[in-house]
C-alpha cells in the first residue's frame, strides 16, 4: 500500500502547475466572458508534448498511464484553469484512446500523430437528446452504402465541435430490432466533421463558456469504410473500455477545482481583516474549509486508487464510480464553502470563486450523475435489486 | 565547446518559509523543493548557446544528498547531455561546493562554468567567484547578456551606473542574473528523455575535497512582524514624527 505519487508523477504535477502559471486566472475569466476557445493554452500544451501523454511513443506520445493523465488534468484544473482548461485538452489526451486500442495500424499512423500535434482537432459525438445515459438507445443511424456508410441523426453535449475538424462518432449500424443484444449493432467512426452535412449549434450554458458545447444535426453524412474504428457492431464494447478512466479523470479535475477554491478562500481569510482581526481566525471560517480539504483529499485517495488499479489492468468500476461520486460532491461543497468564506466578494467574478462554482457543476453531473452512481453501488456492492 | 552548469536544490520560491521553533533553521519537512531559479537561467543560457551552435556539450553538476538527483533530472530535461552528482548528505558550504566544482571543471576541461548569481536559500553569492579564484581563471558575475566567440566571451552586467561589458578569456566562470533570459517550460518528451540520460555519482573524496565548515549558523529567526503604523495628516507632522524618532 503506497499512497504517494512517484517522483515522475510529482514531477508531472509540479511541471504542469508551473506551465499553467503562464495563464492567469484573469486569462480564464476573460475567456469565460468572451466564450473564445483558449487557443494559446491549447497550443502551449501541444508544444509541451502534453497531449500525447497517454499515447504510444511510436505515434508521437509518451506512453504513460491514466494515473499520470489524472495527475496532469488535476494540476491543470487546480491551477485556476478549472474545466475551461481541462476540457480544452480532455479529448486529445483521453477520448481518442479507442483509436489507440482498437484502430488498425494504418488508422493509428494516420490519426494519432495529427492529434498529438494539434493539427487535427477532435470532438466526441456519442450522447443524444433522446437517449441520455441509455446509450444503446441512440437513434443516429449509419446505413451501409458502397464503400462506407450514410449517417443521419442528432447528438447533444458535444464539446469543442465549434473548433473541431474531426469527430469520433457513435452510430447504430444494425437496427435495434435486428440484434440479439441491445449492446450490439453500434459502431464507432473517426471521420471528418463536414460542416456541409453536419450543423453545429451552440448550447448556451451556465459555465465553462470558453469550451463550447453543442448539438449536432447530421444529415446524409457519408463516412468511408476506412474511418470505422474496430469491427462493425462492436462500438459499444469499445466505448465501455473508456468509461472507468473517464470517471477517474473527471473526478481528478473536480478535486483540482475544489482545491483551487479552498486555497483561494483560505488566502482571503488570512488577509481579510474585519473587527480588527483576520476572518480566518474564526473557527466558523476555519472548520468548514478544513472539513472541505479533508473531504477532497479522501476523495483523491479513492480516485488515485481507481487510476492505479486501471493501470495495473485490474477491475476498477466500483472505485472509479465511488471516486467520481465523492469528488463531484465534495468539490461542489468546497466551491460553495469558498464562496461563503468570501461573503459578498465570493459573488464577484474578479475573485474567481463563482467561476469555479459554476464549472464544478460539470464534473458533479457528468459523465454520469451522482444518482446513477449510487444506483450502481447499491446494486454492485450492496447487492440490492435494480430500481429502474 | 563544453559547458559545465551548476544547479542547486532549494526550497521552492512559492513556499511560505517557516523558521523552526528552536531557531536552528527553516522547516524543510514536507516542503516543495525545486531548482534554484537563477540556476534555471544558467541552464537556459547553456541550451541557447548550443542552439546558436556555440556549445557542443552541456554537463550539469550538483552537490548534495540523494534527493538532488531530481534537480539533475530537471537539468537533463532542460537539455543537459549528462550530469554529475557529487553526493554529500551533510551540510555543504560555498567553499566546499566551489572546490568540488573547480575539480570537476578541470577534469572535464569545460571552457565555461555557468551558475546562478546566488541560491535563493542562503543568498551567499560566493560559489561562482570562488571557483574562478581556485582555478585562477576569469570571472564575470551578474550577467545580463552572454556572447561567446572562439576563445573569448563578452559578458554584459547590470551595475549601478548602467550596463558594463567585459571581455573574458576562456575558460571562465559566468554567474547569471535575473534578466539574462526567461527559462523555457519543460516539455513532457524532454522529461521522458531525461530519464535515460546518464548521471554519474561521485563522492567528495573522488575529487580530492574534504568537507569544510568555515562558518557556523548560530541562529535563524523570522523577520520581525511589522509594527503598527501611525497615521499623519500633514507633511509637517510627518517630518516632526521622523525627527522625534531620530530618522532624519
Amino acid at each position: 500500500m503506497d499512497f504517494s505519487l512517484t517522483p515522475d508523477q510529482q514531477n508531472i504535477r509540479d511541471t504542469i502547475l508551473k506551465h499553467c502559471q503562464q495563464f492567469s486566472p484573469e486569462y480564464w475569466l476573460q475567456h469565460d466572458h468572451d466564450g473564445v476557445f483558449p487557443q494559446e493554452f491549447f497550443r502551449s500544451m501541444v508544444e509541451g508534448g502534453w497531449l500525447g501523454m497517454a499515447m504510444p511513443s511510436e505515434y508521437g506520445g509518451s506512453g504513460l498511464g491514466i494515473t499520470e493523465a489524472a495527475v496532469m488534468m488535476q494540476a491543470v484544473a487546480e491551477s485556476g484553469a478549472g474545466m475551461s482548461g481541462a476540457s480544452s485538452i480532455h479529448i486529445p489526451v483521453f477520448s481518442v484512446q479507442p483509436v489507440v486500442l482498437f484502430g488498425n495500424e494504418q488508422q493509428k499512423k494516420r490519426i494519432l500523430p495529427r492529434v498529438v500535434g494539434g493539427e487535427d482537432r477532435v470532438c466526441f459525438a456519442v450522447t443524444e437528446p433522446n437517449a441520455g445515459l441509455n446509450t444503446t438507445e441512440i437513434k443516429t443511424r449509419a446505413e451501409k452504402r458502397e464503400g462506407g456508410y450514410l449517417v443521419n441523426g442528432e447528438k447533444i453535449w458535444i464539446s469543442t465541435a465549434q473548433v473541431s475538424n474531426k469527430m469520433l462518432l457513435l452510430a447504430r449500424t444494425t437496427p435495434l430490432e435486428q440484434v440479439k443484444k441491445k449492446t450490439e449493432g453500434l459502431s464507432l467512426f473517426y471521420t471528418d466533421l463536414d460542416r456541409a452535412k453536419v450543423e453545429v449549434r451552440l448550447i448556451h450554458k451556465m459555465g465553462r463558456h470558453a469550451v463550447d458545447s453543442n448539438m449536432l444535426f447530421i444529415n446524409d453524412l457519408f463516412v468511408p469504410e476506412e474511418d470505422r474504428i474496430g469491427e462493425e457492431g462492436q462500438g459499444f464494447k469499445i466505448l465501455l473500455h473508456g468509461l472507468n478512466p473517464e470517471r477517474v479523470l473527471v473526478a481528478a479535475e473536480a478535486i483540482g477545482i475544489g482545491r483551487a477554491a479552498i486555497f483561494r478562500a483560505a488566502r482571503y481569510a488570512r488577509e481579510r481583516i474585519v473587527f480588527g482581526r483576520p476572518i480566518g481566525m474564526n473557527q466558523g471560517i476555519q472548520h468548514p474549509l478544513a472539513k472541505c480539504w479533508a473531504q477532497l483529499e479522501a476523495a483523491n485517495l479513492m480516485v488515485m486508487k481507481a487510476a492505479t488499479l486501471f493501470d495495473k489492468g485490474q477491475e476498477c468500476g466500483v472505485e472509479a464510480n465511488t471516486g467520481k461520486y465523492l469528488a463531484g460532491e465534495f468539490a461542489f461543497e468546497a466551491c460553495h464553502t469558498a464562496m461563503l468564506t468570501l461573503g459578498g466578494m465570493g459573488y464577484a467574478q474578479e475573485y474567481h470563486i463563482e467561476r469555479l462554482l459554476r464549472e464544478v457543476l460539470i464534473p458533479r453531473t457528468a459523465p454520469v450523475s451522482p444518482h446513477m452512481i449510487l444506483n450502481f453501488l447499491a446494486e454492485k456492492v450492496l447487492e440490492l435489486p435494480k430500481s429502474y | 565547446m563544453k559547458v559545465l552548469v551548476s544547479v542547486k536544490r532549494v526550497v521552492d520560491y512559492n513556499v511560505r518559509i517557516q523558521v523552526k521553533s528552536d531557531g536552528s533553521g527553516v522547516v524543510t519537512d514536507g516542503v516543495k523543493f525545486s531548482m534554484n531559479p537563477f540556476d534555471e537561467i544558467a541552464m537556459e543560457e547553456a541550451v541557447r548557446l548550443r542552439e546558436k551552435g556555440k556549445v557542443t556539450e552541456i554537463v550539469a553538476v550538483t552537490i548534495g544528498g540523494a534527493k538532488n538527483e531530481e534537480t539533475l533530472r530537471s537539468a537533463l530535461a532542460f537539455g543537459a547531455d549528462r550530469a554529475i552528482h557529487i553526493k554529500e548528505e551533510g551540510e555543504v558550504q560555498p567553499l566546499t561546493a566551489a572546490k568540488a566544482f573547480a575539480a570537476v571543471l578541470k577534469k572535464e576541461g569545460a571552457q565555461l562554468f555557468l551558475c546562478g548569481k546566488q541560491a535563493i536559500d542562503d543568498d551567499a553569492n560566493q560559489t561562482g567567484q570562488m571557483v574562478a579564484s581556485l582555478l585562477d581563471i576569469a570571472q564575470a558575475t551578474f550577467a545580463s547578456k552572454v556572447e561567446v566567440d572562439g576563445s573569448k566571451a563578452q559578458i554584459t552586467r547590470e551595475i549601478d551606473a548602467g550596463l558594463e561589458t567585459l571581455e573574458v578569456d576562456l575558460p571562465a566562470v559566468v554567474s547569471v542574473d535575473l534578466r539574462l533570459n526567461e527559462p523555457r517550460y519543460l516539455k513532457l518528451p524532454d522529461i521522458m528523455k531525461a530519464k535515460k540520460k546518464p548521471i554519474e555519482t561521485i563522492g567528495l573524496g573522488d575529487v580530492g575535497v574534504a568537507v569544510e565548515a568555515g562558518t557556523k549558523t548560530v541562529k535563524v529567526a523570522p523577520p520581525p512582524a511589522r509594527a503598527k503604523g501611525v497615521m499623519v495628516k500633514t507633511v509637517d507632522e510627518l517630518v516632526s514624527a521622523l525627527k522625534a524618532k531620530g530618522l532624519v
